[in-house]
């Protein structure tokens, strides 16, 4: 199945097995924009599939107040790109929610989904990556699968996780990625990255849709010889450092790769820890591969994204330093 | 504005022509603005207002007022670093909690003490919470005033103003949609998010509204406009007509209220209540009150108002003096029994305050707590460096907080 199956499918398990679950935002009764909730309202009910106002800030916060009587609320905002006016509410009110009420309150019952990423027409406003807005923020979790298996798994983890969460969703990969979705009720750890394929060479970092891409640069790095060991960060607050700081004691090399802006993207906290935890081992400055510093582009996206070649030099560049 | 004696809630489609009237049932000198229609609203109060009733509510504004009074000086002396009085509001604390049940949900905004009061927060827990010390329920991680009580059913005060407003409207969803699971009727109670003339401004306020009114849940939108936002008059806040008039924009209830009269404030309260259980829909209250203190300890009003203004409220319009002559009438208190019971009051305050003062910090090992419902890595990370780098540094590191 492909992705947008695979959420629907998460979304439809984890209300099966939580009758507080609620599913709601803006177009999600008719199935949603990306058809990420088909069928879920004639299955669940008006009750807990609903449309909600064309307001951000509300969804955020109604989901919160949700969440903190008990619910579990799987809120949607349409496009990542739109997420800035509910940032307060997840940033301060969200994250803050348990902390501050000295651990008597909580609003681990939400998850907010929303779509990120590169689309090829999408342009300023339709092609964000938010990721370090908010890994930036104590208190809150960020999760971004890479394929219609893992996202089943890491968004039935995510909504049962007692902490909010928000779930971004690579949305090129909706239509495009189909993969052996088990079925059943299965999830796949927060806070744990995978090594997808093992290398001795170079340890090249991803996460989301940008994984396709580094397995492409990984496999043109091949065949001039060089093996590398490709992770997939999954869950980005909070990181497992341990995998990636494994593999670079034995590479010495590390890659870093995401389609957000480089100044101030997440490459830079992955980049700092791990020089610190293994400067030893490294055998060349780091590489971070990432985006321009620009608004996301219509026209010229071919040339603003971090595409396999543009990985496949860096991979060179930090073996052959 | 002018004044009615009706208890009215008005539907959207039924907007009174002009200025919304202030429903009163109290004049200031305390007795009944329309007797007959006034003592309806006595009779049908509930609990029950008889003698003791009416003692401890007064006696609840009064330890209310002498908290105000000794906390504000507490922080002139250094000894807390913050406080937010309620002064001119007692009225508006003490008659909606009082027709409120802890099964009703609380978001408030930082100026509802005594509603938090009424429902049965102590003052060991108000002291502990403004020293921070290691019985605020809080932990110490926020500044006074921000108490929270999950016994209470009071949501965590947070500084960010109107962000409470959407979260009531999604807590009564959740008690909503709880009830018909449990095939009940209506719910067990209702979400009240109180805010002020100037929170509702915030973009949340319209999200709030909006999500109540669509959604169908049941919420009370409690607007405390005591005239001042920190320095802002409303003329600079808003154009329209206060905060109530918006109702009929997002298809709402709406119920303008005198917030000096405390009876006015239970009833309507009781009638928003009742209306938002038996329909699942919203209700816009809004009491009209004045802000007799400053904002905050840091601030300072008589730099953008004048005194006189402020004594005119203190001394002809004081929703404490208002039901205090009432219960005069009824023979229920005189100036001895007043006096003896701000005494009482002030005594317990105090004796709150020098016990919290005298309690430590939290333990620091609860600073890593809490972020998210378990300690990640890297926190345990960070926790072990810093206690490392204290152990160097022992004499600056003594002790909590400031």
């Amino acid at each position: 199945m492909n992705l947008f199956t695979a959420v629907n499918e998460g979304m439809r398990q984890a209300m099966k097995t939580d009758d507080t679950a609620i599913t709601f935002g803006e177009d999600v009764a008719f199935g949603g924009v990306f058809r990420c909730s088909v069928g879920l309202r004639e299955e669940f009910g008006s009750d807990r599939v609903f449309n909600t106002p064309l307001c951000e800030q509300g969804i955020a916060g109604f989901g919160i107040g949700y969440a903190a009587m008990g619910g579990t609320a799987i809120a949607e905002i349409q496009f990542g790109d739109y997420i800035f006016p509910a940032f307060d509410q997840l940033v301060n009110e969200a994250a803050k929610f348990r902390y501050r009420s000295g651990g008597q309150w909580d609003c681990g019952g939400l998850t907010v989904r929303t779509p990120v990423g590169a689309v090829g027409h999408g342009g300023h406003y339709h092609s964000q990556s938010p990721e370090a807005y908010f890994t930036h923020t104590p208190g809150i979790k960020v999760v971004m699968p890479r394929g219609p298996i893992d996202a089943k798994g890491l968004l039935l983890a995510s909504i049962r996780d007692p902490n909010p969460v928000v779930f971004m969703e690579p949305k090129v990969l909706y239509r495009a990625a189909v993969e052996d979705v088990p079925e059943g009720d299965y999830e796949v750890e927060l806070g744990k990255g995978e090594i997808m394929r093992p290398g001795r060479d170079v340890t090249v970092v991803g996460w989301g849709g940008q994984l396709r891409v580094l397995e492409k640069a990984c496999d043109l790095a091949a065949s001039v010889g060089i093996e590398c060991e490709l992770i997939d960060l999954k869950t980005l607050s909070p990181w497992d450092v341990e995998i990636v700081s494994n593999s670079v004691m034995k590479t010495g090399r590390l890659v870093v790769s995401h389609e957000a802006p480089i100044t101030g993207g997440f490459a830079g906290e992955i980049v700092s820890k791990i020089q610190e935890e293994c400067f030893l081992s490294l055998e060349a400055p780091a590489k971070r591969v990432c985006g321009q510093d620009t608004p996301f582009p219509l026209v010229f996206e071919k040339f603003y994204i971090p595409d396999e070649t543009k990985n496949f030099e860096a991979i060179k560049e930090v073996v052959n330093f | 504005m002018p004044l009615t004696t009706e208890l009215r809630v008005y539907d959207h489609d039924e907007t009174p022509p002009g200025t919304w009237p202030v429903f009163r049932v109290m004049d200031e000198d305390g007795s009944l603005r329309d007797p007959s229609v006034g003592q309806s609203y006595i009779d049908s109060h509930s609990p029950t207002l008889d003698e003791a009733h009416a003692i401890k509510m007064f006696r609840t504004m009064a330890r209310l007022s002498q908290m105000d009074h000794i906390f504000l000086n507490a922080q002139r002396q250094g000894r807390i670093s913050f406080y937010m009085s309620s002064q001119g509001e007692e009225a508006v604390h003490i008659g909606s909690s009082s027709a409120l049940t802890l099964q009703d949900t609380i978001f408030a905004q930082y100026r509802e003490t005594g509603v938090l009061m009424w429902r049965g927060f102590t003052m060991d827990q108000f002291a502990d919470q403004c020293f921070s010390n290691k019985g605020d329920l809080g932990k110490g991680r926020q500044m006074p005033v921000h108490y929270g009580s999950r016994a209470l059913n009071w949501h965590t005060i947070s500084s960010p103003l109107t962000t409470q407003l959407p979260q009531a409207a999604g807590a009564a969803m959740a008690m909503k949609l709880k009830a018909k699971r449990e095939g009940k009727d209506s719910s067990d109670g209702v979400a009240v998010c109180y805010f002020g003339d100037g929170a509702a401004s915030e973009g949340d306020f319209h999200a709030a509204m909006n999500f109540a009114s669509t959604l169908e849940t049941p919420v009370i939108f409690f607007c405390r406009n005591n005239g001042f936002a920190i320095s802002t008059p409303v003329r600079d806040q808003y154009r329209g007509d206060g905060i109530v008039s918006r109702a009929k924009g997002y298809g709402m209830y709406g119920i303008r209220v005198d917030g000096n009269d405390l009876f006015a404030v239970h009833a309507a309260t009781a009638k928003a209540k009742e209306i938002a259980l038996r329909e699942n829909r919203p209700v816009l209250l809004e009491t009209m009150s004045y802000r007799v203190g400053h904002h905050s300890t840091s601030d300072d009003s008589t730099r953008y108002r004048s005194t006189d203004e402020i004594k005119k409220w203190t001394e002809e319009d004081n929703p404490i003096d208002r039901f205090q002559r009432y219960c005069e009438g009824k023979g229920w208190l005189d100036d001895k029994m007043v006096a003896q019971i701000m005494d009482e009051e002030r005594m317990q305050v105090l004796q709150a305050l020098e016990k919290a003062e005298k309690k430590g910090p939290p333990e620091l090992s609860t600073l890593f707590d809490d972020i998210y419902k378990e300690k990640t890595p890297e926190l345990i990370r960070q926790e072990e460096a810093l206690l490392e780098h204290i152990a160097k540094y022992p004499e600056k590191y003594q002790g909590g907080g400031h």
